[in-house]
């Protein structure tokens, strides 16, 4: 373990993490592999969707958290599929009860079921309501820098804006207006919805961000197991580079590594 | 005979039951869910004592896999 790694976790709500990928559920093969791909990735903190029960089907067959147990995880309830504020908070509350009381909780208000670009103006106000019901929130947005900065006055305890369209896998588009976000931020600022391969959570990272939380990334490759192990080494090596300060990039003043005197040949 | 709707679906019961009955009878019982009744959100402890209405409406959630 690297000297500075305890001291630099990542902290949400008062509670220290040591891994910085947070990971989906969904679109997996089967559970078996859906434990395989968050083992392989280090994940502490792992996305789960609220829906209606089977009733009457299938009553000894095992379900997601027998394969992630809460014990082990720190299991945080989407408001995935909700396009009104109504819907979100209704959905959290019962998340809330499912898990005991447990109330990190991840918000996402939909506008549109094709882009499923994210619905700010019914998320401001879902935040309020649930942040008020003592929900520590963890905010999924637009990469607006004042939007994610109204959702933190409003008091979620992460943002989490987006680097492109949910499952698109288009890697980060707008790595300014990320940056205007890290930099105004006072809470934990997380990439969430885009990343496509793990060149994209580096960047993440080295642009300051505290976190990525990815889902397709990973169960949409062809080799999930490996990709999450491939997202795990990107994350830490993005936060690496970011913390170690890279060189200023320098278009037009090439400067060789190499000393320019003692060549051979010369006058 | 009491009706309710049950994840959007109808179903009937010959007498009224409370909550521990009804997961108990769509052998939910032993399982990780949480219960709306109405819009409000009936705690587990409360399952014994919440006797169900005709006419209720209920969602019985659970967590499964997403992003």
């Amino acid at each position: 373990m690297k000297p500075h790694e305890n001291l630099d976790a990542l902290v949400i709500a008062g509670k220290s993490y040591a891994s910085r990928l947070l990971v989906g559920t969904g679109k997996y093969q089967d559970f078996a592999q859906t434990k395989a791909a968050v083992e392989a990735s280090g994940a502490q903190i792992v996305t789960v969707a609220i829906r209606r029960t089977n009733i009457g089907q299938n009553t000894g067959a095992p379900s997601l958290l027998d394969y992630l147990p809460p014990s082990k995880y720190t299991l945080l309830p989407n408001t995935a599929g909700c396009y009104t504020a109504d819907d979100a908070v209704r959905t959290l509350r019962l998340a809330r009860e499912l898990l005991d009381g447990h109330d990190l909780v991840k918000l996402e208000v939909l506008g549109d079921p094709r882009s499923l670009y994210p619905n700010v103006v019914d998320t401001l106000g879902a935040a309020r309501t649930l942040v008020k019901e003592g929900f520590k929130v963890m905010v999924y947005t637009s990469d607006d820098p004042i939007i994610a900065k109204e959702l933190e006055a409003i008091g979620c305890v992460a943002v989490m804006p987006l680097a492109s369209l949910i499952g698109s896998g288009m890697g980060i588009l707008n790595p300014w207006n990320l940056e205007i976000i890290i930099q105004h931020a006072t809470v934990p600022v997380l990439v969430d919805a885009g990343v496509g391969t793990a060149s994209d959570a580096a960047i993440a990272l080295e642009l300051g961000c505290d976190g990525v939380l990815m889902n397709t990334a990973i169960a949409a490759a062809k080799d999930p197991v490996l990709m999450a192990s491939a997202m795990r080494k990107a994350v830490e090596a993005g936060r690496d580079a970011y913390l170690a300060g890279r060189m200023p990039k320098k278009p037009y003043a090439a400067s060789p590594s190499s000393p320019t005197t003692g060549l051979i040949g010369k006058p | 005979m009491i009706s309710i709707v049950v994840n959007g679906e109808a179903r009937r019961f010959d007498r009224p039951l409370n909550c521990a009955e009804l997961i108990a009878r769509l052998e939910l019982s032993g399982k990780r869910v949480a219960l709306e009744r109405n819009g409000e959100i009936v705690p587990r402890s409360r399952f014994p004592a919440e006797m169900l209405g005709d006419g209720d409406r209920l969602e019985i959630v659970a967590a499964v896999g997403g992003g």
